[in-house]
């Protein structure tokens, strides 16, 4: 019996916030030494689970499984691949970044980095989770915090609005993705949620093509896709700093990663099917979210118009059904949620100091915070797809695969880059060069060395993948193997 | 020994960047330390790269010193470098004028650390582009080192100047310019990244001598268009990329921006060798990838090449600003590196077409020298006078007398005087491309004409006529550093125009390879 890793990633979360609600309510510090103590421990043990993986016997590994409802076939199993491995160690460094940026949350510190962590606990638990029923109790466990930190802690003029928006849209979607999850339990006559089960339950070509809109759509909204993608930026811009950095860098991944697990990777007849038309859906997001966030004036709206883009590319990756497109997706996936999580962080930085996210008012920031400014930068071409950054890596196989299936999508696909690469010039220029303002230049000052630590970790990161794709790639390819193997050897 | 010859090029590939990464340790207070360092530092990849070129064996056709490593195994790509003749000069001319542009950059006093960074930084990306045999990592190359050259000219750019964007919406001229340099060379890469990814998808390698072989073989696409409509459109995707850098009329608005805006010594790197990574595409991917193609379209290139020639020599000519007038010029001068080219692609296999394309060669790496000095002339009397208009100038030669030598001889060798180097390699350029296309030579040869005028305009309006006795006491004479930058130019600019056989020996070989 191995140590039960995956297990002490997903409780760890949970188990610490419920120690925090126990705290007196003033204990401020301690409240937050404890959350980062309990980040680092599921940082480390991401990075643990990540390297273990055994990339030669490839599969699921580090599998527990206990019955948890023996009745209906229910149990808690989980186990990682390599399309959910990267994912997890996504997790854990967006939940410790999250953590050190958080520090300077004032307002009920308590109660915060209790609902952040249940989230993260949600979050780790989808991404970890082999039975159906689990991945359900999973996804919801993780929207239902979002709810309250977005409109508790949220920007003011908006967050009821967003947290709204974004709960209702994310529970239609899951209540249409359960129903076809549920088509699925009985019509197999299996009499489980086991997913490795379902895998080859051997659905009829018909019955897949009808339940695949209802699991891919449901999930996919989640993912951002077009059109149901309008409750992410509002979503993302009325969060407070941490939880748009989880909802932007690990929450999407949840609806993309859940679509390719429940939608493609068990009706894979039925994806053959509809992925011609996903894929104009995907050409949107990636073409017109790129057009929206280069016309935004609010500077956290950009970003979250650009998640709608890349997040665009991950689907379409998916939706090429070969062994490019996909592999792009999976590490695109990992490398978004490092980069916007940065993103996020930078324009928390300097919107706690000015107040203002209005592009036009900002200005010389380089001039108070350089190494935010360097990050930024990193973010901004990382975004833009610059070689030698992680972007970079992912997209490219992306385009690949698109060439191979869809000739012409990767020609209108690409003018997204030349798009992505205006705004994030005229943001770089606009904001973090040029004059400070007279307002703003007696007040602001650099930000803390937590923040610098957190900025500085995910920047090393998304260079690291790019100089070197060789330590991500392999492992994401196990993953997108098992993928093709479903899909009949495509 | 044996372990620097086995990895000399990753050593000369990587110093810039372990150089970068030492400069950040530094504390940036220390300026006049953290310039020493970049200096010194500069010069050890132009030592290797010596070693290179006198270990290079020149009797061998084919790639030398190549290394081939695993770097992104699921799309075949890996990290493969390696030289010839042709790139082995272009990392020459790169590692030497680095450290010239380091000295050059002494005078930069705002944020001397980041700035020393960068120009590492860009000199990684352009050796990549030269020594890479992996079409991907070409491209990772090409692209990297658009980024610290945007930052040199939008941070460090000339610091006066408005230009109308939009309905009476001013900016800087320098965020203009970089702006415009970004944007237009990303606008034009984004065709080659797609063929780029195309042929990857198709062939299912990246490797470029593995690509030479395979991509001429391709007769099923997966496509329903023909196979030659899809090499002919991916043959233009490549060209108008890389005519894009070079740049060819009428893709070269990019250019007098940029190299105006740009500091001193990013200006030089910029006509150095930034324009060069251009040409090279053609010689090293174009030419040997499409031949059928640029066997047809050649007369069209030419023509464009031409056109180039005639209208940035008038457009340096009409010029009231002596840095935009040098600007111009490389339009005109690298207007002649793709007349060769082009002659070449014509008449594959001839004599004349062997002697085109050395001329082509041999041009790129004249023009690199003269401009790089032409453009750190420019910065000398600017940083003196800080007017960079022609007008305001005028019989500056008794004040300043060995500047106003140096400005001749320079000069005189971009205008191709002969006993200097541009006169070898565009009479080369000439000679080969005359028997194939003998009206646009000749057109060419009356561009020449002008190119004598605005040189000679250039000269005259900054050293000769009436004294602007506005300059008396104020000039100063050419000082001890900017002195040993130019120095090394002249001498290499003099060295190849009386024995130009020392440079041509090393192209020659893999020119004839290119067919």
């Amino acid at each position: 019996m191995q140590f039960p890793v995956l297990s002490l990633i997903i409780f760890t979360p949970i188990i610490t916030a419920l120690l925090l609600l126990l705290l007196p309510e003033n204990k401020k510090t301690e409240v937050r030494v404890i959350s980062l103590a309990a980040a680092t421990v599921a940082l480390l043990s991401s990075i643990w689970v990540y390297f273990s993986y055994d990339i030669n016997q490839a599969g699921y590994q580090l599998i527990e499984k206990y019955s948890w409802l023996p009745a209906m076939g229910i149990s808690y199993h989980v186990g990682i691949d390599g399309m959910s491995a990267p994912l997890i160690l996504l997790t854990g460094i967006v939940m410790f970044t999250g953590v050190l940026i958080s520090w300077g949350v004032d307002d009920r510190p308590r109660e915060f980095f209790a609902f952040l962590f249940i989230l993260a606990t949600g979050v780790f638990g989808v991404f970890a989770s082999l039975d159906l029923f689990m991945l359900f109790f999973f996804y919801e466990i993780a929207v239902f915090p979002m709810y309250l930190l977005i409109a508790i802690w949220g920007w003011k003029v908006t967050r009821e609005y967003a947290a709204m928006k974004l709960t209702l849209y994310l529970f239609i979607g899951s209540v249409i993705a359960l129903v076809g999850a549920l088509a699925m339990y009985f019509t197999s006559g299996l009499g489980t949620f086991n997913m490795l089960e379902l895998e080859n339950a051997g659905f009829s070509t018909a019955f897949q093509k009808l339940w695949f809109p209802f699991v891919f759509m449901g999930f996919a909204v989640l993912g951002g896709i077009f059109p149901f993608h309008n409750w992410s930026p509002d979503g993302h811009v009325a969060a407070p700093t941490a939880v748009s950095m989880f909802h932007a860098g690990v929450l999407m991944k949840l609806g993309a990663f859940a679509a390719l697990r429940v939608g493609i990777m068990l009706l894979p007849e039925g994806a053959k099917f509809w992925m011609p038309y996903v894929i104009l859906l995907t050409l949107v997001n990636v073409v017109y979210g790129a057009y929206i966030a280069s016309v935004q004036t609010d500077f956290k709206y950009v970003i979250g118009f650009s998640s709608v883009s890349h997040m665009g590319l991950v689907v379409m990756g998916f939706a090429t059904l070969n062994n490019n497109g996909m592999l792009g997706a999976g590490v695109q996936m990992f490398s978004h949620g490092v980069m916007t999580a940065l993103f996020f962080a930078v324009v928390g930085m300097i919107y706690d100091q000015t107040h203002t996210r209005e592009i036009a008012k900002l200005g010389g920031m380089r001039k108070v915070m350089p190494l935010v400014t360097l990050a930024f930068i990193i973010g901004g071409l990382v975004s833009m797809g610059m070689p030698l950054f992680s972007g970079f890596i992912a997209e490219f196989p992306i385009f690949m695969g698109l060439w191979t299936s869809y000739p012409w999508v990767a020609i209108v696909a690409a003018i997204s880059i030349v798009i992505t690469a205006s705004y994030i010039i005229r943001i770089i220029g606009r904001v973090f060069f040029g004059e400070l303002p007279q307002e703003f230049s007696d007040h602001l000052h650099d930000v803390s060395i937590l923040d610098k630590i957190a900025i500085g970790f995910m920047s090393f990161i998304l260079i690291l993948l790019g100089v070197y794709p060789q330590i991500m790639v392999p492992l994401v390819q196990t993953g997108v193997n098992n993928v093709l193997r479903l899909l009949g050897g495509a | 020994m044996t372990f620097i010859l086995e990895n000399l090029l990753t050593i000369i590939l990587f110093f810039p960047i372990l150089t970068a990464l030492l400069i950040c340790l530094l504390p940036g207070q220390q300026k006049g330390l953290i310039r020493w360092v970049a200096f010194i530092f500069s010069f050890i990849p132009f030592l290797f790269s010596l070693v290179l070129w006198f270990n290079f064996d020149k009797t061998q056709t084919g790639f030398q010193f190549t290394q081939q490593v695993v770097w992104y195994p699921p799309i075949h790509s890996s990290y493969h470098v390696g030289v010839d003749g042709i790139s082995l000069t272009m990392v020459l001319l790169t590692t030497l004028l680095i450290p010239l542009t380091i000295l050059t950059s002494f005078n930069i006093k705002d944020r001397v650390k980041t700035y020393m960074v960068l120009f590492f930084l860009l000199q990684f990306g352009m050796l990549g582009v030269f020594l890479s045999l992996d079409l991907l990592l070409f491209f990772v190359f090409w692209e990297f080192g658009l980024v610290p050259m945007y930052f040199l000219i939008n941070q460090w750019g000339s610091e006066t100047g408005e230009r109308e964007v939009w309905k009476g919406i001013k900016v800087p001229s320098r965020i203009y310019a970089s702006f415009k340099f970004m944007i237009y060379t990303m606008a034009g890469s984004l065709g080659l990244l797609l063929a780029i990814q195309m042929i990857g998808a198709i062939t299912g390698t990246f490797d470029i001598p593995e690509l030479f072989i395979r991509w001429n073989s391709v007769q099923e696409l997966p496509f329903n268009i023909s196979t030659s409509t899809v090499k002919a459109l991916a043959f233009w995707a490549f060209v108008i990329a890389f005519a894009i850098k070079v740049p060819v009329w009428p893709f070269h608005t990019w250019l007098p921006d940029a190299h105006t805006e740009a500091p001193t010594a990013g200006s030089m790197i910029l006509a150095g060798v930034l324009l060069k990574l251009g040409a090279y595409g053609f010689i090293r991917l174009v030419l040997p990838l499409y031949p059928e193609q640029s066997n047809a379209y050649a007369g069209w290139l030419a023509l464009f090449a031409v056109l180039s020639i005639i209208f940035g020599a008038l457009a340096a000519f009409g010029q009231k600003d002596f840095k935009r007038l040098v600007a111009y010029s490389s339009v005109n001068h690298m207007g002649f590196v793709v007349l060769g080219i082009a002659a070449a692609a014509h008449a594959v296999g001839t004599q004349d077409a062997t002697i085109a394309l050395n001329g082509a060669v041999l041009q790129m790496f004249n023009h690199g020298l003269s401009a790089a000095g032409m453009f750190f002339l420019v910065g000398v009397i600017y940083e003196r006078t800080h007017t960079r208009n022609l007008d305001e100038m005028g019989g500056l030669f008794p004040l300043i007398p060995v500047y106003g030598g140096i400005l001749i001889f320079t000069s005189m060798a971009s205008l191709g005087l002969p006993g200097l180097n541009g006169f070898v390699s565009e009479f080369m350029v000439v000679r080969g491309s005359w028997p194939i296309f003998t009206v646009y030579t000749a057109l060419a040869m009356i561009g020449l004409l002008f190119t004598g005028a605005y040189i000679l305009k250039g000269i005259a309006k900054v050293l000769h006529g009436p004294l602007n006795t506005h300059w008396i006491g104020h000039l100063t004479e050419i000082n001890a550093r900017e002195a040993f930058v130019i120095a090394p130019l002249m001498v290499l600019m003099l060295s190849i125009g009386v024995w130009p056989a020392w440079i041509v020996d090393v192209i020659n070989r893999a020119v004839e390879m290119v067919f």
